[in-house]
């Protein structure tokens, strides 16, 4: 039974894969010729070899390129040390910082010789990476506080954070960025601007910041009633307690569903496209605008998918490390 | 504390006044009532012509948002639990198929799937006269996709399709997009729910003589569940909350009905404020119906 069942399947995958191998690769046109992709029946990956430097890198100014590029392999480089548990101390954020800040450097410019670029011309590959690991860096710490506001005992300050917390998860992220491109300049005394990305990223903050903070809370109820009265007896106050006994665990407990919130916000930086800045979707999107690579967005949006899947993926696959490790041995072990 | 919030609270508001005022914004409602004067491409449950308020289109997009929403619930659900169900197949190859399945769809973000549907049916799939015809009377084309209905099959005419029922491109691709999609995730809640049934539980059942129907009937639901409702309900709402991407492919939502009065009328915080008082509402709706519901299957 089980064997016919696999050979049907067999053949199903087979009968359904055949076409688009040959479309995909055996009829496919590499090279960048839009006249040879006219004439083929095929897939035209020769639109992303012509338009690779505007998809991965935007409006930045095209001699300039190379600075983007280093900008992206630094922060690659950062989150890869960062996944290293041996690297897990306190001064990583220090690295955290230099990283980001000679990053800054690099794409703003404006010193070093460097010409200045605004931040309006920045795109691509580097703007997703940029938004998404911002927004994490900032929403972590507002998603703690969150976290404890909700199980705190002042009445005023835990009704806040519910409110806020509920609130935030009720609504879709594109009404925090619509409300965020079109309401936050009304929020502000006038002649006071601030420019599109950082209001995008303000929404994006906000928005991370409830769905980690919920994450927070369940490691901090997955901790024993008697790490508070531990913690109380060795004569710690709220704050103390919470940095060095009830926090330390808990993240701890949380890391693997604070992984797969990261990879859900990695995916949602995407919609940034619908207010109007150029990441990696909205660059690939453009490129497809120009009339002679028109009608060629199967294969754009194929290759978009492969490279948030690559990133997607290789986060899931990390978090599902910890989730082989019993949680007895994560919380026993002494914080680092 | 309290003194923060409500200082806060007073400086965006009286900001947001004067900021209205130097704009000549007239805050309020009053716009709803207004003639739209834009087109709306398709409708589920109203009539609407651009000679309607802007309130009727703002009611027409939520009929179109509660429309792809619940079609792409039942549809999710359904597509969901099968590949659930097939994970935890004795076949390898069965189980390995649906484990590709989930991988990659979780891991790549739902805006690029609905633009590869949309970019898909408008582009790969034949005009009208060169119809693909998979099933007797059911046609695949760029201008949308054709259903026969009692009583009515569509026939080509001129240079598209009449009778039947048509799903437009937009449509099509934004529920395809969201079913596949919510699909992984429920997938995998409906496996974890299963797997949470201890061992010991089925050999009782067996032991009893129960056959194998009434031991998934008795035993299985009942306590999976207990353990699907609650991710289930989550996904649900998100499934609602991301049919709001329907504006980045022109299918015309709520939201993206709302976006097109605000650039009209310049009713920037109405319009945002429609938007979340709507998806709150009908978010807390599914959680309520979601906890009636999971009060009944829970343990007494």
């Amino acid at each position: 039974m089980s064997r016919v069942l696999t050979i049907v399947l067999a053949l199903v995958v087979a009968v359904a894969l055949a076409p688009f191998v040959q479309w995909a690769f055996i009829d496919a046109v590499w090279r960048p010729d839009a006249a040879a992709c006219r004439a083929a029946h095929g897939a035209c990956w020769g639109f992303i070899a012509e338009k690779h430097r505007f998809i991965l890198f935007g409006t930045y100014p095209y001699d300039q390129h190379w600075r983007a590029a280093l900008a992206t392999v630094l922060l690659l480089a950062l989150w890869t040390v960062s996944a290293l548990r041996a690297f897990w101390r306190p001064w990583l954020a220090f690295v955290w910082a230099g990283g980001l800040a000679l990053i800054g450097v690099l794409l703003w410019g404006g010193i070093l010789g460097l010409p200045y670029v605004e931040n309006e011309r920045w795109g691509g590959l580097i703007l997703t990476l940029l938004l998404s690991t911002l927004g994490l860096a900032i929403a972590f710490p507002l998603s703690i506080l969150l976290a404890l506001g909700r199980r705190s005992t002042l009445p005023m300050i835990r009704a806040l954070c519910i409110a806020y917390i509920e609130l935030v998860r009720g609504v879709p992220l594109i009404s925090l960025l619509f409300m965020a491109s079109v309401m936050l300049p009304l929020f502000l005394p006038g002649g006071m601007t601030i420019d599109k990305l950082a209001r995008a990223q303000i929404a994006l903050v906000l928005f991370a910041a409830a769905y980690l903070a919920e994450v927070i809370r369940g490691g901090l109820q997955a901790i024993a009633r008697g790490q508070y009265d531990a913690a109380a007896a060795i004569g710690l106050g709220y704050w103390g307690a919470m940095r060095a006994v009830i926090l330390p665990q808990a993240l701890r407990i949380a890391v693997p569903l604070l992984v797969n919130t990261f990879v859900g916000f990695f995916k949602d930086t995407s919609l940034v496209l619908i207010i109007g800045l150029f990441d990696l979707l909205s660059t690939i999107k453009v490129a497809l605008t120009e009339p002679a690579w028109n009608g060629y967005g199967v294969e754009a949006y194929l290759f978009a998918a492969l490279v948030y899947f690559i990133f997607c993926f290789s986060m899931s696959r990390y978090s599902r490390r910890f989730e082989h490790r019993a949680p007895e041995t994560l919380t026993l072990r002494e914080p680092a | 504390m309290a003194a923060a919030v409500v200082a806060l609270g007073w400086f965006v508001i009286s900001n947001t006044a004067a900021n209205l005022e130097a704009r000549h914004i007239a805050s309020g409602f009053a716009f709803l009532e207004r003639e739209a004067g834009f087109e709306i491409g398709e409708s589920f449950f109203l009539r609407y012509s651009a000679a309607d308020s802007y309130g009727r289109a703002l009611v027409v997009g939520l009929g179109n948002t509660l429309a792809v929403a619940a079609i792409g619930i039942v549809l999710a659900t359904v597509l969901g639990g099968a590949i659930g169900l097939a994970r935890l197949a004795r076949n390898a190859l069965l189980r390995a198929l649906a484990a590709a399945y989930v991988e990659f769809l979780r891991n790549v973000p739902l805006l690029v799937q609905l633009f590869f549907w949309y970019a898909l049916i408008t582009e790969a799939l034949p005009g009208p006269r060169q119809a693909l015809s998979p099933l007797p009377g059911v046609f695949l084309t760029n201008r949308g996709i054709f259903f026969p209905m009692p009583g009515s099959v569509p026939q080509l005419a001129g240079f598209n399709f009449v009778g039947g029922t048509a799903l437009s491109p937009e449509f099509a691709a934004l529920l395809i997009g969201l079913v596949i999609y919510t699909a992984a995730f429920i997938a995998e809640i409906v496996r974890a729910g299963i797997l949470a049934i201890e061992r010991g539980q089925l050999d009782a059942a067996y032991a009893l003589g129960l056959s194998r129907w009434q031991v998934t009937r008795l035993v299985v639901l009942p306590q999976a569940l207990r353990v699907i409702v609650p991710p289930l309900t989550s996904q649900y709402l998100n499934l609602t909350k991301n049919s709001s991407l329907a504006v980045a492919i022109g299918y015309p939502d709520l939201v993206s009905i709302a976006n097109t009065t605000i650039n009209q009328t310049g009713q920037a915080i109405e319009g945002v404020a429609v938007i979340m008082a709507v998806y709150l509402s009908v978010s807390l709706s599914i959680s309520a119906c979601m906890n009636w519901y999971n009060a009944r299957v829970a343990l007494k």
